[in-house]
């Protein structure tokens, strides 16, 4: 009953990799059973809560509802990459700093937008970010201090960037 | 009993959560993202019907599907387990369901499979034939006791709070709570004006991101259980006692937890996960949907029929409460609900005569459990929304109103427990001076109207329980903390750690905090109710001060002199000729208790009381019944915050989640199928839901009895949110909603009804 395996090639934080994945494999589970990486997680299954975003092609994706198979060729970022040794992300950091999370369970899911927000809006406003996180749910509603994250985060980048 | 009086500089700083970094990097650990090694996958084949009698289950085709290791029923779990049953207040619930199933989704077959995918696919390939049962779904109803869920009850004795539940034949009801304080029949007969209304709430859930999940991995000399779990100790006590065994073979182990919200309380998949190894042979994971959590638990639905009488000054003289509490059909912590909430059903009123009947039924409906708040929320919907009511028939202010009839610090509540520590009024003034309560307001004149309105609440925190924490100085002066606290994103672990910085003048930062694992962390009655900071406060600070006063002993011992700026670590190299060595500290804490008597009094319910209130300036739109929250206010006094940040997100997210729950989550439930069993078609809150302005406000008070002045904070905002929406939907517009969620559709059918132009459904 089992369909065969498809190989596929693609770049997972940037290293070439290959993976072999069953049509009905979505992103997350072969992130998690073929490369052991648990931040993009699946919570709704249906695309709705953002917990499992992962960057495709640099556009943030639903990882629990895009196809393993449909990333032949592509490059994908997780939320494994943005911190190098010692030094987070300012986007992480400023999620630490402005308190944006309380159980963390959807918090990667929100790294990952807001890293693709600041990426289209280097300085999104508090409608953009609204609008731009919308599909992101937390049931500890850390919003408001999501808000400020985002807000914070924008404004460490561009510091990172031009100094 | 008080603050200890040395100052680490810990207690009320705004310390960014310990564990920020293994949250922000997706490394932090969840039992729903863990895996051992020859684990097996299980899926749940669950019930369709209601109510029914098991005439056979067909596992066969889904034992052939290649791939399956198993398909297990109650048959197979009852050669291991020869009593199945589990429950906090009554072993009442079947890990698979025997003889009989009581509510859609109840779990009927399991699949194993190494595949998760096949585990799906085969649990989907069996069938069941049942005899269908009359079922009864509405609380009132069942409180009728003409269709029964269960043949018969048993109580099981573990809680010390729940000792009092008695086996019953010929019911529903598995707890009726009673309060008779003074004699409100001749307070009404005396009375210039009575008011009775009826208030209901809808059937909502947690609905935790992380979804439940439990791995056991059963040995035959012991057994290992990975759980989303809120209470490791009372797990382990279920299973061991389900096992037979001692406790000290069960170990439960919790990582941090994707949210709770009293949803992961008590024992859920802890059993049927441990059924499942002992079956297997293996370790078995069930790590269910979010689909499934619609079948797990969720909060009470309730009746509330309030009745008030007042004397010719306004004062309240009189209240008689009778609450009907929705259990579904096993009770879980459902007596709790109803005793706990029940007896602070008048509200934070000084009311002599009052008279409380709160009932905890079963009904053919998924189990009801703990919910933020436990049960409070729904009784302050029904006596805030009661007493604005009132105010408006009596053409008074709710604000002079209220504080007329205010319960104060030295007054008896309605158990005749005398009030200290709660700044009501306090609470009611900054909630009012926020809302400029006494300046004229700008209700709109045309398809936009204005209002605002606001609530007060009192909850008394669970009693008795006990909390163990153990300090554990290490021979280079680094200090672990051990306490079984479940850090579910309150922030318990960095507010312990603060604590225990505190006492031995270290920084937090550099006090471990050992995840929950039975096998280290010591007893603990649970993380819930907003008990946590007060009781495990108290044990981490006692543990940490023993600690200290052994570190003082070594002192002088090792003859230091006075003032001596010796390190830990040197103390432990005189002491020890080496690096080596502990100073062990513990720390039990259990507050005084005194049961209540038959008439539901006593002089000492509770250790400390949690006041909040919420307040909210709205619009509602007079075409489409769209009612906008422009501006949300949340006052609570939590004592002496420990650490303000973390307060505040707390009170913030408690009142974003209670926005939810006013006004617009609700199952569905038709025939006791769920209908909207996704977040597709259950609606939680989102970035656009968040009011314009919001502001959180924790005043300035100090809990006497509190370590460091502190109280629990987790429910609070919870409280007076849905009452204060219903009271500014009154102001704006003039018409009153009884029950819960404040949708826009119910709005315009009571525009509509007011107008005298019902819709002509109704």
């Amino acid at each position: 009953m089992s369909p065969a395996a498809k190989p596929i090639n693609f770049t997972l934080n940037g290293r070439r990799v290959a993976a072999d994945v069953k049509p009905h494999h979505n992103v997350v589970e072969m992130l998690q059973t073929q490369f052991a990486l648990f931040g993009a997680r699946e919570s709704c299954g249906q695309g709705l809560c953002g917990c499992c975003t992962v960057l495709v092609d640099g556009r943030p994706v639903s990882g629990c509802l895009h196809l393993a198979v449909f990333l032949d060729g592509a490059e994908v970022i997780t939320v494994e990459h943005l911190a190098s040794p010692g030094k987070l992300d300012p986007v992480q950091q400023a999620f630490i700093d402005c308190g944006a999370f309380q159980c963390g369970y959807c918090t990667p899911g929100f790294v990952m937008m807001t890293k693709a927000l600041i990426g289209q809006h280097p300085d999104p406003n508090d409608e953009q970010i609204r609008d731009y996180l919308s599909g992101n749910l937390c049931r500890c509603a850390a919003y408001p201090e999501i808000l400020n994250a985002v807000k914070m985060a924008a404004r460490n980048s561009k510091a990172g960037s031009t100094g | 009993m008080v603050a200890a009086t040395v100052s680490g500089g810990e207690i009320g700083r705004s310390l960014p959560r310990l564990e920020g970094r293994d949250k922000v990097t997706g490394r932090a650990e969840y039992t729903h993202l863990m895996q051992l090694s020859g684990m097996l996958h299980a899926k749940i084949f669950r019930s369709t019907v209601a109510h029914g009698r098991i005439k056979s289950i067909d596992t066969s085709a889904a034992r052939n599907v290649p791939g399956v290791y198993a398909v297990y029923t109650s048959d197979d779990v009852r050669k291991v387990i020869a009593e199945p049953y589990y429950g906090p207040a009554f072993h009442d619930q079947p890990i698979l369901a025997i003889g009989k199933v009581h509510f859609v989704g109840e779990p009927v077959a399991v699949v194993l499979a190494s595949d998760p995918h096949v585990a799906d696919q085969a649990a989907q390939q069996i069938t069941a034939d049942y005899d269908e049962l009359p079922a009864v779904f509405d609380e009132v109803e069942a409180a009728e006791n003409k269709t029964l869920v269960h043949d018969e009850l048993k109580p099981a004795g573990t809680f010390a709070d729940l000792k009092h539940l008695k086996g019953r034949k010929g019911t529903n009801i598995a707890l009726d709570f009673r309060l008779r304080r003074g004699d409100v029949d001749k307070a009404f007969a005396t009375a210039a004006n009575v008011f009775e209304h009826t208030f209901r709430t809808q059937k909502v859930l947690h609905l935790p991101l992380e979804p439940h999940a439990s791995i056991a991995d059963y040995r035959d000399d012991g057994i290992t259980i990975y759980s989303s779990a809120q209470g490791p100790s009372f797990v382990r006590t279920e299973i061991a006692r389900l096992l037979g065994w001692p406790e000290n073979r069960v170990r439960i182990k919790v990582p941090y937890l994707g949210g709770g919200y009293g949803g992961k309380l008590y024992i859920k998949l802890e059993a049927l996960a441990t059924a499942m190894s002992m079956l297997a042979r293996r370790p078995v994971k069930i790590a269910h949907t979010m689909e499934e959590h619609f079948y797990t638990i969720t909060k009470h639905p309730s009746t509330f029929r309030i009745k008030s009488g007042l004397d010719k000054d306004g004062r309240i003289i009189a209240r008689k409460c009778e609450v009907w509490w929705n259990g579904g059909a096993y009770a879980d912590i459902g007596p709790r609900v109803t005793q706990k909430s029940g007896f602070t059903a008048s509200g934070p009123y000084d009311i002599d005569n009052v008279s409380i009947d709160s009932y905890a039924l079963y009904t053919n409906l998924t189990p009801a459990g703990a919910l933020r708040g436990f049960g409070v929320p729904q009784l302050v919907w029904a006596y805030e929304s009661h007493t604005d009511m009132i105010a408006r028939a009596l053409k008074r202010d709710p604000l002079e109103f209220r504080k007329q009839n205010l319960l104060r610090d030295g007054r008896p509540q309605a158990t005749g427990t005398i009030l200290k520590d709660t700044a009501i009024e306090k609470v009611l003034d900054r909630i009012a001076e926020r809302l400029n309560w006494k300046q004229p307001f700008d209700r709109g004149k045309g398809v936009i109207r204005r209002g605002r309105g606001f609530a007060v609440a009192l909850k008394a925190v669970i009693s008795p329980t006990t909390s163990v924490a153990i300090v554990n100085v290490s021979a280079d002066g680094s200090t672990t903390l051990y306490c079984g606290t479940v850090d579910m994103g309150q922030g318990s672990d960095t507010a312990m750690a603060q604590m225990v910085g505190e006492v031995l003048n270290m920084p937090a930062e550099s006090v471990r905090v050992v995840p929950r694992d039975t096998d280290v962390t010591p007893y603990d009655m649970g993380t819930l109710g907003s008990r946590s900071l007060f009781h495990m406060g108290h044990a981490v600070r006692l543990a940490a001060e023993e600690a200290r006063t052994k570190i003082g002993d070594l002192r002088r011992e090792l003859a230091e002199p006075e003032g001596s700026n010796a390190s830990l670590a040197d103390l432990f190299r005189k002491k020890y000729g080496m690096q080596a060595g502990n100073i062990v500290g513990t720390g039990i804490y259990k507050p005084d208790y005194i049961p209540p008597d038959a008439n539901g009094l006593t002089t000492n319910a509770t250790p400390f009381w949690m006041v909040a209130g919420s307040g909210v300036e709205i619009e509602v739109d007079t075409e489409t019944g769209h009612v906008c929250i422009t501006r949300l206010i949340n006052v609570a006094d939590v004592g002496k915050p420990i650490n303000p940040k973390i307060v505040e997100t707390q009170l913030s997210g408690a009142s974003l989640m209670q926005l939810g729950f006013s006004m617009f989550e609700k199952m569905h439930i038709d025939g006791g199928q769920v209908t909207n069993a996704s977040l597709a078609d259950y609606k939680i809150p989102g970035f656009h839901d968040v009011p314009p302005v919001m502001e959180n406000e924790a005043i300035d008070t100090y809990q006497s009895n509190g370590p460091y002045g502190a109280k629990g904070v987790g429910e609070l905002a919870t409280f007076g949110l849905s009452p204060a929406i219903a009271n500014a939907i009154d102001d704006a517009v003039g018409v009153r909603l009884t029950e819960l969620p404040l949708t826009a559709e119910a709005v315009f059918r009571a525009l509509r009804a007011k107008a005298n132009k019902p819709l002509e459904d109704e």
